[in-house]
């Protein structure tokens, strides 16, 4: 039998050290007794061991199962040094998957890795520093007295360190002490269990824990659950928990039994109006207010904003999409979302310049089903677009167009009536209502939607052919 | 009026954001000070530094800038109409509270907020500097979140995000015509329309552009929104499509519920109650549902309907379709197991993992994380059978004795 003795410092690297050594030489597993000795690290091996006759092999493990290891032999049960020397041969041997919580010993240790990420996490919340030098030195200096329940102190110091850069700190826990100064850690034993003098800060910290309490929400178990008692005792705002607790159901009471407040009178002076969009008078340049505030059919209120047309006062070309998508939603502005840039790309092919034409969308507020984090088009009712045609109609009286460019089915519903058929109806030019020309096309999100590159090409010639046409229709 | 103490203001006006659920200070931008030159970490998995007894979570310096405020919400404390005491902090004693908080290691940073003093403008723009004063003059790389103000003007929201790490707008209720009566000031379009920049703004920051040059950075913690729950008469059904629409709209990292809770000077227009603390649970619940376990919210509430107090929304859910159970445990796919009461999303995942190798029996189950008692009815794998499925009070098992759960 060997013994093994690894330091209280750095514990965790001797183990590993020795762990590899060991079985280098092939050293079973139940021929070796550990111990957490002194400050002395250099008591290696006992001498009198005899070298067992087996051959020895590497250590080759997961980053993963070296982290988890080396986290769980940060517990303070004494056995943890042969567990994890049994588990990594039996990893190494193959006998043993990583996270194969049937096995005894890897499901204990998998427990005992989760008890001491609590604890650090409790650590890295709980220490609370006290200001022990001057507050304008130039590297200010706070120090901490703190009770974990492994011994995780030189596991959890670094976060310190990264956290509290620019000044230096001690933390002293019953077992081992950190230090942190000018930007250098360092681990030694604790020798006393003196804790720092509270500071002036502790009392605005106790009034913020204290005001922050809702009183008409008690709920102890849920706080006791993650901030145990065994805590309290170097937690300054611990102190004032019995007394909120008592006080809190009649506090609570006192607020539901007090009258309603009746308001001063000047409130409403100082109160600000909000002013409601006008209907009356609209132009193009007002109508986007109005499309905002426009609750006749349900879809508005899912969405973030109206989008208006977009355009000169007065252009000969008027262009009809069907409703706005993702990206105008987001932006107000209408056609610049994918099926945007396909128009784009088609009306530039066509000699169409877009800025000199307006478009604008059959229906003005975007409809969808919420799908995880995405939103998913919906196509509009026939009654949703017979609601939204009152807007279309206001825009192509205040127009006047020449040509009106219907894109997809919606538009072409909403201007002529019917949307069906369409595949051959695009390319055609069709007489509206008042007499202005409507020419039929499909809209650009069907470029979009055909799954082969052929076909896309096709749409997309065919698409430009209709712009190209709506352009010599508008100009003559 | 008598100049007040710090300490006084701080008893104000953090007693006045206590409302605000909001808490997390995780993910976003990986900073330290580890340099030696500043003060301040964040980036990981955010710290709950202490609990009040109404087990909340302390993990950020929760306040208001002021409490002075012109808008008049029925439910909020500093409405305009509410006789509450009045305070004001300025840009420094912030500053100063958030440096002395997080030196000591009380806090994980700052989580601004402020009534509307003057103009929203005005409001945003102290409160930018109180962030960029934290950032610039004192180096601070911990976290700050700043619930920025709807109607305020695009480049102070820019800048806002440029120092903080989260913003937040509260959509405060959950439909429209409520906010129209309880919030007369505000508007659901704005907020929704404040929402809608910060995640365009955020897209574009992490887009590199052709020349390769890196965008500002913006909110790297991305934003959040909270809803109050049994102020407006709206049903769980639609607290959950709107909650929804505003995750898939917004890429918002989390919507908090918050139970609509007393206050001190109250409003006529909105009687007090008790707050509806197990309801408020129960969405939260069913927000996780929605979000880790692929439900479709109207699948766990129609839209007019209520959350069951008594049971949680998987096993109401479960306990409404069992015609889809028993689930065999070492053949359905990862979607239906995540159907099953009592299994977590990493509890399938090691039983996933596990499967690769052997087949799951029963006593395997508790060592994955499962928790059987949940979950046995509608299961079945070597070692179990259910017999519970067709048990008229199978229902009865899940729901608790008749208790007082609120604390009155």
């Amino acid at each position: 039998m060997r013994t093994v003795v690894v330091p209280r410092i750095g514990t965790v690297a001797a183990w590993r050290d020795h762990a590899r050594k060991l079985a280098q030489q092939g050293v079973p597993a139940d021929r070796v007794l550990w111990r957490v000795g002194g400050d002395d690290a250099a008591d290696l091996f006992a001498r009198d061991a005899p070298v067992p006759d087996r051959s020895g092999r590497a250590l080759k493990l997961a980053r993963q199962a070296i982290e988890s290891l080396e986290t769980a032999l940060c517990h303070r049960d004494p056995e943890r040094f042969a567990r994890a020397y049994d588990i990594v041969l039996r990893l190494s041997d193959g006998t043993l998957r990583w996270g194969d919580r049937s096995d005894p010993s890897m499901h204990r240790l998998l427990l005992q890795e989760k008890a001491v990420r609590r604890d650090i996490h409790k650590m890295h919340a709980f220490v609370r520093f006290r200001e022990v030098g001057r507050p304008d030195a130039p590297r200010r200096a706070f120090a901490a007295w703190f009770e974990p329940e492994h011994p995780i102190t030189e596991a959890a110091a670094p976060f310190f360190a990264r956290r509290f850069g620019d000044m230096d700190w001690i933390i002293a826990t019953p077992d081992l002490t950190a230090r942190f100064e000018d930007g250098a850690l360092s681990f030694s034993v604790t020798e006393t269990g003196d804790r720092p003098p509270p500071d002036a800060t502790e009392d605005l910290w106790r009034t913020y824990f204290a005001s922050i309490f809702n009183p008409a929400r008690l709920m102890v178990s849920a706080m006791t659950s993650e901030m145990p008692h065994k805590y309290w005792k170097n937690l300054p705002e611990a102190a004032l928990i019995p007394e909120l607790i008592r006080t809190a159901p009649a506090r609570a009471r006192a607020m539901q039994d007090a009258a309603p407040t009746i308001p001063p009178p000047h409130v409403d002076r100082l109160r600000p109006q909000r002013q409601l969009p006008d209907t009356e008078g609209l132009t193009l340049a007002t109508l986007k207010p109005a499309h905002d505030a426009c609750r006749r059919c349900p879809i508005g209120v899912c969405a973030t904003q109206a989008v208006a047309g977009e355009g000169p006062p007065d252009a000969a070309l008027m262009i009809v999409g069907e409703q706005p998508g993702d990206a105008e939603d987001l932006s107000g502005r209408p056609f610049i979302g994918p099926a945007g840039q396909v128009f784009d790309r088609c009306a530039q092919a066509a000699g169409l310049d877009r800025s000199a034409a307006y478009v604008t969308n059959a229906v003005k507020h975007f409809k969808f089903q919420p799908r995880g984090k995405r939103r998913l088009h919906q196509r509009p009712t026939t009654d949703e677009i017979a609601h939204c045609r009152w807007w279309l109609d206001l825009e192509r009286q205040l127009l006047r167009p020449k040509l009106i460019l219907a894109l997809g089915a919606t538009a072409a519903e909403a201007l002529t009536g019917s949307g069906a058929g369409l595949l051959k109806r695009a390319g055609t030019v069709e007489a509206g209502p008042d007499g202005v020309p409507i020419l039929l096309s499909l809209h650009p999100a069907h470029v979009l939607r055909l799954p082969d590159a052929a076909a896309r090409a096709r749409a997309e010639a065919a698409l430009t052919r209709d712009l190209a046409q709506a352009r010599e229709l508008a100009l003559r | 009026m008598v100049k007040r103490t710090l300490s006084e203001k701080l008893a104000i006006l953090a007693d006045a954001a206590k409302y605000d659920a909001s808490c997390a200070s995780s993910g976003g931008e990986k900073r330290s000070s580890g340099d030696g030159k500043g003060l301040g970490s964040s980036g990981g998995a955010g710290i709950c530094h202490a609990y009040a007894p109404d087990g909340r979570c302390i993990s950020l310096l929760k306040i208001l800038m002021t409490n002075f405020c012109i808008y008049d919400c029925a439910y909020c404390v500093n409405r305009v109409s509410s006789r509450v005491e009045r305070a004001r902090f300025s840009v420094d004693e912030v500053v100063q509270l958030t440096i002395e908080f997080y030196r000591r290691n009380y806090i994980e940073g700052l989580f601004l907020s402020s009534g509307i003093v003057k103009s929203p403008d005005d409001t945003m723009s102290d409160m930018v500097r109180i962030a960029r004063t934290l950032r610039e003059r004192e180096n601070f790389r911990g976290y700050i979140h700043l619930k920025t103000i709807p109607d305020a003007a695009p480049e102070l929201i820019e800048d806002a995000g440029k120092w903080a790490d989260r913003l937040s707008v509260n959509v405060e209720l959950p439909t429209e015509p409520a906010l129209q009566t309880l919030a007369p000031e505000k508007s659901a379009q704005t907020i929704r329309r404040a929402m809608a920049d910060v995640r365009a703004r955020r897209e574009a920051s992490r887009d590199k552009s052709h020349t390769g040059k890196r965008p500002a950075r913006f909110a790297p913690a991305g934003q959040s929104t909270q809803m109050i729950v049994g102020a407006d008469a709206a049903s769980d059904g639609q607290i959950l499509a709107t909650a929804s629409q505003l995750y898939s709209s917004y890429q918002l990292g989390r919507v908090y519920y918050s139970a609509f809770s007393p206050i001190p000077d109250s409003s006529k227009l909105l009687p007090l109650i008790r707050p509806p603390l197990v309801r408020e649970h129960r969405l939260y619940q069913a927000d996780w549902l929605m979000r880790f376990y692929e439900f479709q919210p109207s699948e766990i509430v129609s839209d007019g309907g209520m959350l069951d107090l008594e049971v949680d929304p998987k096993t109401a859910w479960a306990l409404a379709h069992r015609e889809q159970f028993p689930v065999d445990v070492n053949r359905a796919p990862r979607e239906t197991l995540l159907r099953v009461p009592g299994f977590g999303a990493k509890s399938v995942a090691r039983m996933l993992e596990a499967r690769r190798h052997r087949t799951l029996r029963y006593e395997d189950l508790t060592r994955l994380g499962c928790v059987l008692r949940h979950a046995r009815p509608f299961i079945q794998l070597p070692g179990w059978t259910p017999r519970q499925l067709d048990d008229a009070n199978l229902r009865a098992q899940f729901a608790p004795q008749a208790e007082q759960l609120s604390l009155f």
